[in-house]
Parts: structure tokens; C-alpha cells; sequence
């Protein structure tokens, strides 16, 4: 009898969504625990490092990795993992782009600690105590992984060789890519799972797009109603959809909320905060400098708008070290 | 910071209609200038994507030009009021990244103004020679 | 010769953890520590961002309760921006989040916290796990365990884009009004979902509370703590997930103090160590003391168990008869017992099955108005709400421009850190003797922080079921002298 394939579900810097949204599968799921030997998925089974370090490399089948790399422990895991699999699927927006996390890399390790340790109003630590990699608490010798400095996605530690986009990818998008990779039926190497079309081809709002879009006042969520019928970049509101890969089903516009892009761009898009950033100041309508920039005052927060998710894998990747917020 | 023997890299990218045109013009016109930045030659500074701005950041330019024509005079209307939006919207991210803002520079210069081409040339190097290398991306 | 006993990872807690375990030379625990080797910084990175986008990046601290970060944030800015949301928009709020507490809080009892009382925690490993549950209770509840949660899920995501990491909070409302479609369907869904959360409790009354030994392991003294207790209570001192004051009480029961929301600085505090990277939270008086119960203690509890303690009923009519009865059986409140929790659970997921109800059978659900803009500029707002696992804090302060100065984050499973710390230590003292190491520890270290339910405990995980350990126990040179584990019902 042929054994079943082995696959291991591993998560970094997740959030557990990306566990969330295998679940999400519903009926599926049995078909694949059926189909597959599901050898390393912490959450549920026992993980055991010496068990995967013992395989014969190559003998996993697939690794779906979700979660960024931002702690030494989780990338020790990506290139043990790496290596004892023969393909590996960066799970979810996080290990596709970077994610959430990812914005981080405007920030340092130090003003990550000062703040989470220090600043916050809650904190009470005078003897300023910070977790540290080693420390000897009673006479014992505890151990941490190592808080990097950079966010990085699974792509910028390890050969990837399929790409899961979304924050959390939805479950026909997961067993699509789960019935190409039993069968046999996948693109070529290094492509993202979904269409390469933006997210405005198939927006239930598509329609409502005049074929001149110009921007005379820019509108934020908190402040102003949204029409919930009109194209929200028609409205002035900010809409990641003309810079995102479409196959999400428009679930975010469906909740009656602009696209923050967490798709990640389609194919040749070196950075997808850079190409949304060119679309839209293409169509803002002030001409001088002085209203261009009294319209761009309206835009809070350009870089965490723009580069919601996908800020590791940006072009510059992370901010100066030590930029002040 | 800045030592004696760095020399920083400049990409310059001009719009073929004023500002390639000027710095033809300065180089007829002998007007010396640092030799730090290599031109690449655009039809419109309208076709400068924000992207072209970072990949050379990443790739090794310690900054990058932008040179097109002055407001109202752009060969194709409005090519260059589109680069003149992006570049302010790409000043404020570049900002958010702690990227000095002498790196990246939007120039307007005409046909006529090689002089001008000089002179920005100048300027630009040497701030960036005070400024040191970049070394965000590839940290 | 001092013995370290590793057991790597913990599983169903957000992110990772894992526990040490120190022998002294009679073999007996010095020291056990908790350890969860993870931070991802959010209380920094959101610095610099928008305001209005924090539902839509906190959320991403959890994928298994994003709705609950979603929910908070969206209460925080409300306080932000100084406005209050129509009384249509507070229902549909409402309405959502109790839909998520119906779904998560079942879900965790059949698939997590189920097996150790529905299969007995002494029963052999491979049946402790959902499978077992299902060989109990039937497979055709199995299949409405599923179906329940799908359902629930479906409706969530129709009211709010999606289920994992929902869009429609905003300062002062909602983003997107209920359709009639939809509240139909949901009249003709919920008394289902009462049915089954009733279901769930005759399960647990049949199986569990009429069996001596698992009545008598509730309430073992190696599984109970008196600590303080925190939950959030609405006008009528009731249980109330989605908004209210926060009542603390002493481990007597005496009630210390009730407040607003916005006034927990006043209250509470975090206390760091450097062998972990999560937070302990304590109560300012006394102080911190360590990880220690009793009267004198700092601790406090939140969560299931902590909620019913604090508050002087449930909201709702079922779920009432349900709580007086579970503090009859336990003698009386507050109730110590951490495994507890799991009844409280179940009473709490029949209370947010009857708010579902009535609140779709509510007229003004169907309201177009959801939204109230805000008419002054953002400074400073704190928004709190039960999550299933704990109180959950999110305060925030921006600029003019509503752009963030500073964020603070008290995450409800961080509220219980230093209580779990303190669970293990004791398990571990009470179960560990003379250097001897057992599958029988194994399962009963994890009995005591898994009722906390730690944050990652998504039920839906437990393909097996059960919790997989590995105890290493190395000399003090670091070599390994023997090793146990407990496999899943997987074999890995």
C-alpha cells in the first residue's frame, strides 16, 4: 500500500488565523486528513524537533509554514523544516509578504522592549527588568529565542516554493491549493496561489468606477460615511484594491470596508506599497505644489496604509535604525 | 558617517524633452560637475514609478534625481504634475522610513538650463558625501 | 545533583511555550517556570498609525478571537473620539460578539477541554480526545458541534466581511447595518444554538457532575487557587461580554472595587520577569507579591470562572438557573477550583446563545443608522470587553490627527500569566516526588493550565483531541537520562 504523503503545519510570528482558516476547510478537512499523514502541526500534535531533525531530508512531502520570522527559535524551524521537505508553501499573508508583524521594521528591538517593558502606562518595573536570551532566575539557567531586529518573510529565509496569499487565506483558496498539490497540478515554481488580476476586477462595486478617477478631497473611515454602493477610490476614501491580487472573494468591501491589501501585488510588482502609492497620487486632481500637499496632509499614515502587510518585503524592507516615530 | 573616501552614487533619472536636453546642453557648454550621477534617460518624468526610486536605493545609489520640465511645460500636458504628486506622496513615506531628505530630489529644468543640472549635481553630491552612504535596505 | 525536566512546547497557547522543571537533590520541584518564548511588539509598531485602522491590525494579535481585539479596539475608539454609538449600533455589536462567544466558548468544550472530563483524565491517551468525546456523547453531536460552528461563522461573516479578522468596527458604530435576509435567518438559527448550548450542559451534567471522581477532581486542592477575580459586570451587577464596569472581588468573595473602564491604571499593573516574554498583570494593592495565592495575594483571574465569581448572575434566564445551580453543586461562591471553568464555559455560551436570540428578534436590529460620526477630535480612550479567555484592555492616545502617541494592550490571557505560572508550579510540586516522572504527570501538569483555556486554544485544532508531551530529564551535565512522552491518538 503507498504511503500517505507526509505534510507539517508550522506557524513563526502567527497569529493563528492561518490554523483558524485550514479549519475553516469544514467538511474538507477529513478528506485531507484522509489523504495526508500529518506529521508536525504544534498546535494540535506533539512536536517534537528531534522527530522532524531525525527524518530523512526530503521525506516530508509538503511544510505549510504561516507566520512571520522575527524570533531565532522560529527560524531555526524554517530551515530544519526546509530541509526535510520536499516543498514548502508560505502559508498566509505573514509568510507570503510579512504581514502584520511586519510593521514592526519601523521599529527597532530596543523600542519594541522600551515600550512593551517600559513605557506603557500599566508597566511597573522599576528595576527596568527586560526578558533576555539567557538569564538565571534561582540558582537556574532559563533560555530564550533571540528578539531580531527584522521582520522577515518566509521567502527571505528559505527557498519557497508556492505562495498562500491572504490574512487568513479564505478556504477555497487553501483547498485549491491543497488538491493541486496531491495531484500534481501546480504553476510553475515561486507563484502565488490565486489570480493574477487586481482586486477591482471582481469588487461587487466595479461598476460604479467612473472611467476618470479624480480625487479632490481624501476621506477617512473614522470621520466620514462611506456610500455603500460607490467604489470607495471614487469616493475619496483610500483602497488598496487597484495594488492587490484579486481572489479573495471582496470579503473586506463586502463588510462594507476598503481593501488594505492583504493579498499582497500581483505578479512583476517589486513592492506593493510603492505601485499603490504611483496609482493614487496619479489621481489626485491639485496640480501646485502647496495644494498637493494640503490634500496629501489628509492621508494619516501613508507608509502603515500602504504597506500594511507587506512592509519586510518592501523594496527598502524596514526603516533606519532608530527613526524617530 | 562620512569618510574622506566615500563617493556616493547617484541615479539620475531625466525626462528626455528638458532636463536630458540641459544636461547635454552643460556638457557642450563644458560646465564641469561631479561625476557622481549616471543619467538614465526617460521620455517623461511622468514615467518614473516610485519602484524605479527604491530599486536603486536598494541596488546601491546613495540617492536618486529626478529632473523634468518646469510646470505647464511638460511635452505630454501633464506627465510631469503626475510626477510631482507621487514625489510628494513618495517624500512623506521615504520620511516614515527615516530616509534623509536629501536622497531622493525632484528637479525641474529646463531645456535652456544646464547650468542648472550643474549646480543641482553639485549640491546633491556633496550632501550626500556629508551624509554617508545608504545603508537601510541592506541591512 | 539538580534535575531539569523540559516539557517543549506547550500546545494550545497563543504563540509557544514551555515549561522547566528544576528537581532538588531528593528529586523533589525547587522551581517551575512557564516560559512563552514569543512578543511581536504590537503595543510599538502600532505607534504612528491611524487610529481607526487599530480593529483591523489588533485583531491580528489573534486569529482565533480577532473579533474580541476587534470589538475592544472598536469600544477604545468610541472613548477616542468622544462619540457614542446608536443604540442599533450597539445591538448589532452586540449581537456579533455574542455569536463569537457562542461559537468559540462550545467549540473549546468538546474538542479541548471536553476530553478531561467527558473520557476522565486518568482514561488511557489515545481516548482522550475528541474522538472520545464523540464515542460518548454520539457521533451526530459531533457533526452539530460542526455544524454549529459553521453556521455561527456564515453569520459573521455576512454581517462583517468575514469571520477570521472582521472589518465593520468603527468610532462610534458599525460600518455596515443588518439586511432582513440575514436577521430572518438568524431567528430561524438561534434557538438552535440555545438548544445545543443547553444540550452541551445536560452533556456535562450527565457525564461529568454525575460521576463522583470527576466532581471530586474539580475539586482537588492541587487544582485550586484563591485568588482575586476580574470580570466585567453590566447596570444589574450581570455577566455582560461586550460592555460594562469591571468588578474585582478578594478570594472571600468581599467585592474591592467596581470601575469604569478608562480607570484601570488605577487598579492594575504588569510586572516583568527575564525568563519570559509575556507580561504579569497583578492588583496595585497589595502589590506584587509573586507568583502566590491565598489572602495576601496580588493575583487576580479572569475568564470564565472569573466572570461568574464577580458578577451576581447572568443576564439571561436559562443561563441563570444553570449558574445558581453550579455554585450549589460547588459549594457556594466564589468557586476556586480552576477546572470549574469549564462548567462556567458552558453556562457562558448559553447565556451569548440566548442574547443572540433576543437580540435578532429585536426590531431595531434592523436600523440603517449604525453609525454616529464624531464631532470631536481624538485624545484618549480605553475600550474593554470579555474575550472568551479573560478582560481584554485596549487603551489608546493619538494626536489631533488621530494618529497614535501611545497604545497599551492588557491581553486576557496575560491577565491569568501569572496564575498559570503559578498552576504549574504547584502541579508540578504536588505531582512530582522523588525524581519520578509519569504519563500520569504529563497529563495532569496540563490539566492545570489547559482549563485556562490560554489563548490559542482553538478546539478545532485537536485533530486528536488531546495534548502531546514530551518530559526530557537530563543529569546535570545535560545528558539525557530518560525520556517520556505521551503520543497523540496519531501516533506522532
Amino acid at each position: 500500500m503507498a504511503e500517505k504523503p507526509k505534510v507539517a503545519f508550522y506557524w513563526c510570528a502567527s497569529c493563528g488565523g492561518c490554523e483558524e482558516a485550514v479549519v475553516d476547510l469544514e467538511e474538507n478537512i477529513l478528506k485531507v486528513v484522509d489523504a495526508v499523514d500529518i506529521i508536525l502541526w504544534p498546535c494540535a500534535m506533539d512536536f517534537k524537533k528531534r522527530d522532524i531533525e531525525a527524518m530523512d531530508d526530503g521525506s516530508i512531502a509538503v511544510a505549510f509554514i504561516n507566520g512571520a520570522v522575527r524570533m531565532s527559535e522560529q527560524e531555526e524551524w524554517v530551515h530544519l523544516l526546509r530541509k526535510k521537505s520536499q516543498m514548502v508553501v508560505a502559508f498566509g499573508a505573514c509568510a507570503h509578504l510579512g504581514g502584520i508583524p511586519g510593521l514592526a521594521n519601523l521599529n527597532t528591538k530596543q523600542e519594541v522592549f522600551d515600550t512593551c517593558y517600559h513605557d506603557v502606562p500599566s508597566m511597573d518595573n522599576k528595576d527596568a527588568t527586560v526578558p533576555g536570551v539567557e538569564s538565571m532566575v534561582d540558582g537556574h539557567h532559563l533560555h530564550l529565542p533571540r528578539f531580531w531586529d527584522t521582520v522577515k518573510s518566509l521567502g527571505q529565509v528559505t527557498d519557497v516554493d508556492y505562495y498562500l496569499p491572504g490574512c487568513a487565506p479564505p478556504a477555497d483558496l487553501i483547498w485549491s491549493a491543497i488538491t493541486a498539490i496531491l495531484t500534481g497540478q501546480l504553476p510553475p515554481k515561486g507563484s502565488v496561489l490565486s489570480p493574477n488580476k487586481a482586486c477591482c476586477d471582481d469588487c461587487p462595486r466595479k461598476d460604479s468606477k467612473p472611467d476618470t478617477l479624480e480625487i479632490t478631497e481624501i476621506k477617512r473611515p473614522a470621520t466620514h460615511l462611506a456610500d455603500p454602493d460607490l467604489c470607495f477610490m471614487a469616493q475619496g476614501f483610500i483602497c488598496m484594491g487597484p495594488a492587490t491580487r484579486g481572489g479573495c472573494g471582496s470579503r473586506c468591501i463586502e463588510g462594507y470596508m476598503p481593501c488594505r491589501g492583504c493579498f499582497g501585488p500581483m505578479d512583476d510588482v517589486f513592492d506593493q506599497g510603492a505601485k499603490f502609492l504611483s496609482a493614487f497620487a496619479s489621481i489626485l486632481t491639485p496640480k501646485d505644489e502647496a495644494a498637493i500637499d494640503a490634500l496629501l496632509d489628509q492621508i494619516p499614515d501613508p507608509t502603515g496604509t500602504f504597506y500594511r502587510f507587506s512592509l519586510p518585503t518592501s523594496l527598502l524592507r524596514r526603516g533606519k535604525m532608530g527613526t524617530p516615530v | 558617517m562620512a569618510t574622506a573616501a566615500f563617493e556616493p552614487r547617484i541615479v539620475a533619472f531625466f525626462c528626455n524633452w528638458c532636463t536630458y536636453t540641459a544636461s547635454d546642453l552643460a556638457g557642450t557648454a563644458r560646465l564641469a560637475y561631479e561625476p557622481n550621477a549616471p543619467v538614465v534617460r526617460v521620455m517623461c518624468s511622468g514615467r518614473v514609478d516610485p519602484q524605479f526610486v527604491l530599486k536603486a536605493l536598494q541596488e546601491g545609489a546613495d540617492g536618486v534625481l529626478v529632473g523634468g520640465c518646469h510646470p505647464g511645460d511638460c511635452h505630454y500636458q501633464e506627465g510631469n504634475y503626475k510626477a510631482l504628486r507621487r514625489f510628494r506622496l513618495l517624500k512623506r513615506v521615504l520620511t516614515q522610513f527615516g530616509v534623509e531628505d536629501e536622497r531622493v530630489r525632484l528637479e525641474w529644468i529646463s531645456a535652456s538650463e544646464g547650468d542648472r543640472v550643474q549646480h543641482v549635481i553639485n549640491e546633491m553630491t556633496g550632501q550626500l558625501r556629508r551624509l554617508g552612504p545608504f545603508q537601510q535596505a541592506r541591512s | 545533583m539538580t534535575q531539569r525536566i523540559t516539557i517543549d512546547p506547550i500546545t494550545r497557547l497563543e504563540g509557544h511555550g514551555k515549561i522547566e522543571i528544576f528537581l532538588d537533590d531528593k528529586g523533589e520541584v525547587a522551581n517551575a517556570y512557564m516560559q512563552i518564548p514569543e512578543l511581536r511588539g504590537f503595543e510599538r509598531f502600532c505607534l504612528g498609525r491611524a487610529a481607526e485602522e487599530m480593529p483591523r491590525i489588533t485583531q491580528r494579535i489573534c486569529g482565533v478571537c480577532p473579533t474580541a481585539h476587534h470589538m475592544a479596539s472598536a469600544r477604545a475608539l468610541d472613548a477616542l473620539y468622544h462619540v457614542d454609538p446608536p443604540p442599533a449600533a450597539h445591538k448589532v455589536r452586540e449581537l456579533f460578539y455574542n455569536l463569537f462567544t457562542f461559537e468559540d466558548h462550545t467549540l473549546h468544550f468538546y474538542f479541548l477541554g471536553g476530553p478531561d472530563f467527558i473520557v476522565g483524565p486518568n482514561a488511557p491517551a489515545a481516548e482522550r480526545n475528541v474522538v472520545g468525546v464523540i464515542g460518548k456523547v454520539g457521533i451526530e453531536i459531533g457533526g452539530k458541534v460542526i455544524e454549529a460552528r459553521k453556521q455561527a461563522r456564515h453569520f459573521m461573516a455576512e454581517m462583517a466581511g468575514k469571520a477570521i479578522h472582521p472589518v465593520f468596527g468603527l468610532p462610534g458604530g458599525i460600518s455596515k447595518p443588518m439586511k432582513s435576509d440575514l436577521v430572518d435567518a438568524l431567528r430561524k438559527a438561534a434557538p438552535g444554538f440555545v438548544d445545543f448550548a443547553q444540550f452541551s450542559l445536560q452533556a456535562f451534567a450527565d457525564i461529568v457532575l454525575k460521576n463522583q471522581a470527576y466532581v471530586d477532581t474539580i475539586l482537588a486542592d492541587h487544582y485550586a487557587h484563591r485568588t482575586n477575580y476580574m470580570g466585567t459586570v453590566d447596570p444589574d451587577g450581570k455577566v455582560n461580554f461586550y460592555r460594562g464596569q469591571l468588578r474585582v472581588i478578594d478570594p472571600s468573595g468581599n467585592r474591592l472595587y467596581q470601575f469604569e473602564p478608562h480607570e484601570y491604571l488605577n487598579y492594575i499593573a504588569e510586572h516583568v520577569e527575564p525568563w519570559s516574554y509575556i507580561k504579569f498583570p497583578f492588583l496595585k494593592q497589595p502589590g506584587w507579591k509573586g507568583f502566590v495565592d491565598g489572602p495576601d495575594s496580588g493575583l487576580y483571574r479572569v475568564a470564565p470562572l472569573a466572570r461568574l465569581n464577580v458578577a451576581d448572575g447572568m443576564a439571561t434566564p436559562r443561563a441563570q438557573e444553570h449558574y445558581e445551580q453550579m455554585f450549589a453543586t460547588l459549594g457556594g461562591k466564589p468557586v476556586h477550583s480552576t477546572l470549574a471553568t469549564h462548567w462556567a464555559r458552558l453556562i457562558e455560551a448559553l447565556q451569548a446563545a440566548e442574547t443572540v436570540e433576543r437580540l435578532a428578534n429585536d426590531p431595531e436590529i434592523l436600523s440603517p443608522v449604525v453609525r454616529r460620526l464624531p464631532e470631536q477630535p481624538p485624545t484618549e480612550g480605553v475600550g474593554v470587553v470579555e474575550a472568551p479567555r479573560g478582560t481584554l484592555i485596549h487603551h489608546y492616545a493619538t494626536d489631533a490627527k488621530g494618529i497614535l502617541t501611545m497604545v497599551n494592550l492588557m491581553v486576557a490571557t496575560v491577565h491569568n500569566a501569572a496564575p498559570i505560572q503559578m498552576s504549574i508550579d504547584k502541579a508540578a510540586r504536588g505531582l512530582i516526588h522523588a525524581g519520578k516522572v509519569t504519563d500520569g504527570l504529563l497529563n495532569q501538569v496540563e490539566m492545570a493550565f489547559r482549563a485556562y483555556d490560554p489563548c490559542f486554544g482553538c478546539a478545532t485544532h485537536s485533530l486528536p483531541g488531546d495534548m502531546p508531551l514530551r518530559a526530557t530529564i537530563r543529569d546535570a551535565r545535560g545528558e539525557v537520562v530518560t525520556v517520556v512522552e505521551r503520543k497523540t491518538r496519531l501516533g506522532a
